[in-house]
């Protein structure tokens, strides 16, 4: 027994002598730490150390890894950021991020000549993202947004609008990919098709709109859902069980993220199914609600935050500036098949054979929507994923009424 | 987990009655309040400071993002989060899922425990093996049974008659089907455990007297075993509806509240550490608190379970 406890005693001395030493190190080179999401590929890591030596021994950039999963990284950043905690300098943010953060004052404002250098060259979309009430409050770093894949094998002519697809789909009896879990990325599906009806989900004061168009893009989810061409189980689809789905070839058509292309093709070279997919694998535009008027995707990606709490807030936002530079974004791109920001890269060759669809991708960013911002985001798409979960249930007209509701009492704090 | 806690000191003062207490018996009360203050001091130190807190926080209105808004509004948390609707369906969710489980539960085992207790070789093997799914992590365990019933993934779609388009998850009924089902897997032993310690106070005595008598076997179970195992039943019940009441991972991992599957403790998470709203988030963990409360003075005064003296009290 008094073995244990002492054991205990010394294991708990150790942790915090162990944290007390590893904080300072104040010699002339300052380490600044990148919170960011585990990025498997190692891209940027590159891109930290690249700018580590590019300082000269000024400051070196050490990642802090967050999880994969978005929801989990902002629980985890927020909950430190709530604490004041002076550990974070960079900070990898979710472009949804960036109203609530700059709101809660938890994010410093880039401004000056940094903000001259974040903006110049960057897509309009994506830059958005990084904007609150018309000031700038991280950089740009990278993007993404979703694309259509089909089977060049089994469709003829490619849909232009969901009616279309969803038409085919039945004609082909076959089944499209979506992401309909009820979390993120199924509010990602309902931002695009409201955006793509000409609509939007709350105006620039952060109160619902909604509207006719809301009420469209209701009733694309409710006809998807209800009909044939809805893959088993969807409603517990994310990106990842959509690419599968798309790979074991049961669908003809996938709405997803670029990501999806990699992987195919690293899948093709051992597995001989995949090959035949991969190598009838096309891409078009994400599909539109009304014929004739073009579609808008929801963005993704990271832009970098500067943290309020950090004690080198300049050299930190020096740092950020540096690796979100071209440079790092090429390896972004050619490694972790994460898409640029800048708007010239799209006509890189090294770009161009990272993303052979870079045309098409560039363009959708570039008139790409962001979801709503506020600094209510995440109380509202927690609404919508509570409100328009599970999508079959959906009574268009009444359903988007209750949203609206439901968005604006939780914008007030509250609980419906 | 203390099963059984240990009886506080033999209740000598007892003989004296409550009017007056010998000088010993009342040295011995002194000795036994100072040996339990160190405990009672940790107690409020770690158990009672959070409690007290959270009731405090209930009453602020206190969003962590914006912590200058920051005000006291009564009640008003609680009338929020008892007004809506949301509540009331995750308070019904979660009563389906803990009263299928516990119930379950109850029926398996106690036929678990009955077979540990009767076993005449490999005792120690036969109950290692049974507690191997209670030593699973919840997370891992829900993640095992999420894929088995996945439609790409799974090897139950399409087993025997199960039809190969069949999507539990994608359901509410299925969707409760394979929570509770989780919940049974990873906690029957538990059960069956506490149960078998039950098992253990019934004397042989007694059944042999019972065989003699001509008592057939199911018999002596309903008249012999399950009345003088009652104690331990209503224990064993009391402890795993308390847990299913908070159930919360598996929950998370398998449909994270999606198809009207909701529990309370997930509500109470989102407005925490997803909403950051400490204000409604406290209100919604005091009220899962005040319903904990509810329950176990329920099996308590209700159904007369005593978590202190087992078997003793009649």
């Amino acid at each position: 027994m008094r073995k244990v406890a002492i054991t205990i005693g010394v294991a708990v001395a150790a942790i915090f002598l162990g944290s007390g030493c590893g904080s300072d190190d104040s010699g002339g080179s300052r380490t600044l730490k990148w919170y960011v999401f585990a990025e498997p590929s190692g891209a940027f890591q590159d891109a930290a150390e690249n700018c580590t030596k590019e300082a000269n021994g000024r400051y070196q950039i050490e990642i802090v890894d967050l999880p994969t999963n978005a929801d989990q990284q902002r629980e985890l950043v927020v909950r430190r950021l709530a604490a004041e905690d002076s550990d974070i300098d960079i900070i990898g943010m979710d472009v949804i991020w960036t109203a609530e953060f700059a709101e809660a004052e938890w994010i410093k404002e880039v401004t000056g000549a940094a903000r001259e250098q974040a903006e110049r060259g960057v897509l309009p979309g994506p830059l958005e993202t990084a904007k609150y009430q018309g000031r700038l409050w991280a950089i740009p770093f990278t993007s993404n947004t979703q694309l259509l894949w089909y089977r060049k094998d089994l469709v003829k002519q490619v849909p232009e609008t969901w009616d279309e697809m969803i038409e085919q789909a039945e004609r082909l009896d076959t089944t499209i990919q979506v992401q309909a879990a009820r979390y993120e990325g199924f509010v990602v599906w309902f931002n695009s098709l409201v955006a793509s009806a000409g609509g939007e989900i709350v105006d620039d004061a952060g109160d619902p709109v909604l509207g006719a168009p809301a009420e469209q893009a209701a009733e694309v989810l409710k006809r998807f859902a209800s009909s044939s061409v809805a893959p088993p189980a969807f409603t517990n689809n994310r990106e990842d069980q959509a690419r599968l789905g798309f790979e074991a070839g049961g669908s003809a058509f996938q709405v997803n993220y670029s990501f999806v292309y990699a992987s195919a093709k690293t899948g093709a070279e051992t597995n001989p199914a995949v090959k035949k997919i991969f190598d009838n694998m096309a891409w078009a535009r994400w599909p539109s609600v009304d014929p004739g008027k073009k579609s808008r995707v929801t963005l993704g990606g990271i832009n970098l935050g500067i943290g309020s709490y950090s004690e080198n807030p300049e050299l930190a936002e020096e740092a950020a500036l540096c690796l979100a530079q071209s440079d790092n974004q090429v390896i972004a791109s050619e490694k972790g098949g994460l898409a640029p920001t800048n708007a010239a890269l799209y006509d890189d060759p090294r770009i161009k054979k990272a993303f052979p669809f870079a045309e098409l991708l560039g363009e959708s960013i570039a008139e790409g929507v962001p979801r709503p911002v506020t600094p209510a985001y995440s109380d509202i798409s927690l609404a919508i994923q509570q409100t328009l979960h599970p999508p079959q249930d959906i009574d268009p007209q009444k359903t988007i009424a209750d949203l609206k509701d439901n968005i604006e009492t939780v914008s007030n704090g509250g609980l419906f | 987990m203390a099963a059984q806690t240990p009886a506080t000191p033999a209740p000598v003062g007892r003989v004296g009655g409550r009017k007056r207490l010998t000088e010993r018996a009342r040295a011995e009360r002194k000795l036994a309040y100072m040996l339990c203050a160190p405990a009672v001091l940790a107690m409020l130190v770690v158990t009672g400071y959070p409690i007290a807190y959270a009731v405090y926080l209930s009453t602020q209105r206190y969003d962590l993002r914006f912590p200058d808004d920051r005000e006291f509004v009564g009640l008003s948390n609680y009338g929020e989060v008892l007004s809506s609707s949301t509540w009331w369906l995750d308070l019904t969710n979660t009563v389906i899922i803990m009263g299928f489980s516990v119930a379950i539960e109850l029926v398996l085992g106690m036929v678990i425990a009955l077979i540990m207790h009767r076993a005449i070789w490999g005792r120690g093997p036969v109950r290692a093996s049974i507690l191997i799914p209670y030593g699973i992590v919840t997370v891992v365990a829900a993640f095992a049974w999420r894929y088995a019933f996945d439609p790409t993934t799974g090897f139950v779609i399409g087993l025997g008659p199960i039809s190969e388009t069949w999507a539990p998850l994608a359901e509410r009924a299925g969707s409760f089907f394979v929570i509770i089902m989780t919940e049974v897997w990873k906690t029957t032993p538990f059960m069956a455990l506490l149960l078998l310690a039950g098992l253990a106070l019934v004397p042989d005595e007694l059944h042999e007297a019972a065989k003699v008598d001509g008592a057939s076997a199911v018999q002596r179970f309903f008249r012999i075993t399950l009345p003088l195992m009652k104690p331990a039943i209503l224990v064993a019940l009391l402890f795993r509806t308390l847990d299913a009441f908070r159930v919360f991972d598996t929950v998370f991992i398998q449909t994270a509240g999606a198809n009207d599957t909701e529990t309370v403790s997930i509500l109470g998470y989102n407005q925490l550490i997803n909403r950051v709203n400490l204000g409604l988030g406290s209100a919604v963990s005091v009220l899962i608190f005040a319903c904990v409360i509810i329950i176990a003075v329920l099996f308590i005064k209700g159904l007369g379970a005593s978590t202190a003296q087992q078997g003793d009290d009649q």
